[in-house]
């Protein structure tokens, strides 16, 4: 084992600066074990260094929520005495080493985060970014990224019924894949983190301890090179099996009263949940590692610690149940092992083979931890976008449109994950703005989605923090449920380059202003930062995973048309064509302004468009974003496998934006009755045109050809099919 | 009224899914039976729910066929009891012996969800009964390993002993269509029979669509033909 010196510190990622700061903690030269556990504590991923302060400054409450972030994830109220629990959270880095299994872990991970506070997980969604298709690395990583999401989720028995996917050559070095996990459980048996009861024993459970991952929290705190396929064997491997056995074993503990403080072992393994519990709780904890269940023989302390291996617990149990529980997990064939004890002394004291392997004081370790107010500079707000000229024509950049990486269907994609597990799945992807899954045994559902546009953000960062809140609030609002919580997953690049993080905190503000104004808190999230290769950062992503509730599922409103029906678009349409799909995939730009956020827009129609739906005078709804409005209709007619007939753009904007344009706060309503809406908008100040109606099996413009659904049907199945042929 | 239960194996997921629409259609719950039990005297039909028993890290189905409970399935099979297999569970059923041929990687070698079209073949059957001959439901698909398979000597007996339960059937050109026999199944095949038609093995489910809420109740009319026998 290497001597300890800054030079070893600095290549577990610490800086001189933080070495000294570890070296006056410890009043000593720490061990080999305790300068890893420094290490991986301090490391951006566990400790938020650069970005805490400005997470702060999000809204966080509301009465409906319940424990907003610094658990494992955030819970909220959604009647009948029950919570949703759930929490985004990236596994950017491993994905791009190890597609596959980065991508399997990522959703073992953030299910972990979930079931550990009592909650059954109930549906997965996931946010995706590639690079350019055209780049054969893209191809793999996307196969590796979809069959590492489906052969975990399908596998554990938890329905995927949601998320997204944008590609964008920024991407190239540097794939994002965010997972989301939506959990449920009764307000009155929520499970927390923090340890309690001196002489309380610290049980393991799960599967054995490997080397695999070590320094996995390290990895996902730098930036990649060349070399970085290297860093292959920090990848930790899924076991979706035994997590679905974790999943069982901890549900059917919970229902007794054996814990009193659990937690997965995930970023930074035994090290990280060890010293989160004992600190939360305020007492120590001590260690004996000769009891930990290992796979591999001769594992150090050090390894032991820092292991990322898979689908593993800590519990602290009451010692009068700890045999009752022994039972529990071993019927579920999971190892059960008492590695330790709750102390009084505020230490974590770690044990190997006879000898004391580390011994910090947990206080410092966590109140000392960097801290960064890191030096940003906001970049300048793009020009507006002058006036553009259509080449193409309306039904060419329709086609073209709908058969783009951006917007082309994503059938390929989720006919691989099972979306109707659980037999709660009300509305599976692409049936609706979001995912709807009832809550069994009642009439309630859930309404969730993730959302973010990073074109947006490269271009403003703030306007497109605000337009990834909003969007995510709209997708939930246009299925008729209320929004009520936001988890977000922040990925942007190098955080210790200015510009990079002024992108981060221009998105906070966005986000706040947006999260406050719509009432929609953040309740937990993730960060992601120094997503750049060879020193290129990725478009600055904030994801958004957002819960909404409507408490009678059967109103819950998809996107699909029928038959003699009347189409009216709500919302203000300025023809905005800044920064939108029509300006890069027909006139191969990227640039102007993005589409203005008008939060008391966003609000003022979404809750027009809710009452209405709830009222059950809306058949079917989306919300318009990429591509505008003439995509949303033709998504709504392919989901309908109806046709439609529409009036033409009105005089005052040039056709191609009307069409095309991406202006926010908008939706389009298929009605039977569009006098009673006309009215009931005018009368609320709220913007409303009948802008045509359903039937036949076309599109067609008032005076144009027809254009056939199976033609728009070709154009948008084709992309991934092809692709993957 | 049957008396049911269903197996849980480590690593099955559908025995909620399972659970609700047979309790929907026989007003009763069911039981949940664990692999390690050893005897099904009492019951009259088991349930080999879907899911990836054991992890299906082995073929799939062969871990689970290996558990004390099979033993006693075996025997209930042979007394005359009624058995549905379902994904998984029709997987563990080839597995087992109880029924004939296998379950191979799905044609295209990709996981599938979606909805398919099934075609049933005879509704002189315990679980048809509520359907009409010939008639086409809906009905989920969500399985990597649903390609079935037998030598030709074994699917024309199965042909011509009126074995075969149901079919993946073309549709009527909607989006299903685009989902006929996906995974690449011998004469379409999608579920068989045991010679007493008591032992059924099917890939999709039916479970997951007995609920217009969630789509459909294609499915339904399977649990209403068990209610009722």
């Amino acid at each position: 084992m290497k001597p300890v010196t800054a030079e070893l510190a600095k290549s577990f990622g610490l800086n001189a600066e933080e070495y000294a700061k570890v070296l006056t903690i410890m009043g000593r030269t720490p061990s080999f074990t305790e300068l890893g556990i420094f290490s991986v504590m301090w490391s951006e991923h566990c400790s938020y260094k650069s970005s805490r302060v400005w997470l702060k400054t999000l809204p966080t409450k509301a009465p409906w929520v319940i424990h907003g972030p610094g658990e494992n994830a955030g819970v909220i109220d959604i009647g009948e005495g029950l919570a949703a629990i759930f929490k985004m959270e990236s596994h950017n880095h491993p994905s791009f080493i190890e597609p596959y299994q980065g991508a399997a872990t990522g959703v073992g991970g953030i299910l972990r985060d979930v079931f550990t506070m009592g909650a059954r997980p109930i549906a997965n969604l996931n946010a995706l970014r590639f690079g350019d298709p055209k780049l054969p690395v893209t191809k793999r990583v996307v196969d590796g990224v979809v069959r590492g999401i489906g052969g975990y989720g399908n596998c554990v028995g938890v329905p995927t019924v949601g998320g997204e996917v944008n590609f964008h050559p920024a991407y190239n070095g540097n794939p994002l894949v965010n997972a989301m996990t939506v959990g449920i459980a009764a307000q009155d048996k929520i499970f927390l983190s923090a340890a309690a009861g001196i002489g309380n024993p610290v049980v393991y459970v799960g599967s054995k301890t490997g080397r695999d991952g070590i320094h996995g929290a390290t990895m996902a705190s730098t930036e990649f090179d060349a070399n970085s396929a290297e860093k292959r064997p920090t990848v930790q491997v899924g076991d979706p099996f035994t997590e679905k056995l974790l999943i069982e074993a901890c549900l059917e503990l919970m229902q007794t009263d054996a814990i009193v403080a659990i937690q997965d072992m995930g970023a930074a393994g035994l090290t990280s949940s060890s010293v989160e519990m004992a600190g939360k709780g305020g007492v120590g904890i001590e260690l004996n590692l000769d009891n930990v269940p290992q796979r591999e023989t001769g594992m150090s302390a050090y390894e032991m610690m820092l292991s990322e291996s898979q689908e593993r617990m800590l519990l602290v149990l009451k010692p009068e149940r700890s045999e009752m529980a022994r039972a529990i997990i071993e019927k579920w064939d999971l190892d059960y092992a008492i590695i330790g004890k709750i102390t009084d002394t505020g230490r974590i004291v770690i044990t190997h083979k006879g000898v004391v392997e580390a011994d910090i004081e947990l206080a410092p370790l966590s109140d000392e931890a960097p801290l960064y107010h890191r030096p940003y500079t906001s970049a300048a707000k793009p020009a507006p976008l002058g006036a553009t000229h259509d080449p193409v024509g309306f039904e060419a950049a329709l086609l073209k449109l709908m058969a783009c990486p951006d917007i082309a269907s994503r059938r390929w994609i989720f006919d691989q994950y099972d979306s109707t597990v659980g037999g709660q799945t009300v509305k599976r992807p692409a049936q609706a703005d979001a995912a709807i899954v009832r809550l069994e045994g009642t009439n309630r559902a859930l309404a969730i989605t993730t959302d973010c546009t990073p074109r947006y953000c490269a271009a403003d960062a703030e306007a497109g923090g605000a337009q990834a809140v909003a969007e995510a609030w709209r997708n939930i609002t246009a299925t008729g449920a209320l929004p009520l919580a936001v988890t977000d997953n922040m990925n942007f690049g190098n955080p210790e380059k200015p510009e990079i993080m002024g992108q981060f905190v221009d998105a906070i503000q966005g986000m706040a202003a947006a999260c406050t104004a719509l009432d929609f808190p953040v309740v937990s999230g993730n960060v992601s930062l120094y997503n750049e290769t060879e020193g290129k950062g990725i478009l600055p992503t904030p994801a958004i995973g957002a819960v909404g509730v409507i408490e009678d599922a059967s109103l819950a409103t998809g996107l699909a048309i029928a038959p003699g029906q009347q189409l009216i678009l709500i919302g203000d349409t300025k023809g905005a064509l800044g920064q939108s799909l029509w300006l890069r995939e027909i006139l191969g730009r990227e640039d102007g302004a993005p589409p203005e956020v008008n939060l008391l827009s966003e609000r003022e129609n979404g809750d027009f468009v809710r009452e209405h739906i709830l009222n059950g005078a809306v058949q079917a709804c989306h919300d318009l974003s990429d591509g505008g409005l003439a995509i949303a209709l033709v998504e709504m007619a392919l989901a309908g496998d109806t046709g439609l007939t529409l009036h033409p753009s009105p005089e005052h904007i040039p056709a191609h934006a009307y069409w095309f344009g991406e202006d926010q706060a908008r939706y389009v309503l298929a009605v039977s009755n569009p006098t009673a809406i006309l009215t009931a908008a005018h009368a609320a100040g709220i913007p409303a045109r009948h802008i045509g109606h359903t039937g036949g099996d076309s599109l067609t413009l008032t005076g144009g050809n027809p254009i056939s659904l199976a033609t728009l049907r070709d154009a948008h199945e084709g992309f991934f099919p092809a692709w993957f042929a | 009224m049957l008396q049911t239960g269903i197996l849980i194996f480590p690593g099955i997921n559908r025995e909620r899914d399972m659970a609700i629409a047979v309790e929907q259609s026989f007003g009763k719950a069911p039981k949940l039976i664990w692999h390690k039990e050893t005897d099904l005297t009492g019951l009259d039909l088991v349930i080999i729910p879907g899911g990836f028993s054991f992890g299906d890290y082995l073929r799939c189905g062969a871990m689970a066929a290996q558990s004390p409970v099979m033993q006693a399935v075996k025997t209930h099979a042979a007394r005359g009891g009624y058995v549905l297999g379902v994904c998984n569970g029709f997987q563990i059923l080839t597995e087992a012996g109880l029924l004939p041929g296998a379950l191979l990687r799905n044609a295209g070698l990709r996981f599938l969800s979606m909805d398919t079209m099934l075609s049933v073949e005879r509704n002189d059957t315990i679980f048809t009964a509520h359907y009409q001959k010939g008639q086409v439901f809906r009905a989920p698909l969500a399985h990597g390993d649903g390609n079935y398979t037998a030598d030709p000597a074994t699917l024309d007996r199965l042909e011509g002993e009126g074995l075969v339960a149901f079919r993946y059937a073309p549709g009527a050109g909607g989006a299903e269509s685009q989902n006929y026999n996906r995974n690449g199944s011998a004469r379409a095949i999608a579920g068989i029979y045991s010679p007493n038609h008591r032992i059924l093995g099917l890939m999709p489910h039916p479970e997951d669509l007995v609920d217009p809420l969630m789509g459909g109740t294609d499915g339904k009319p399977l649990f209403d033909s068990l209610a009722a026998a």
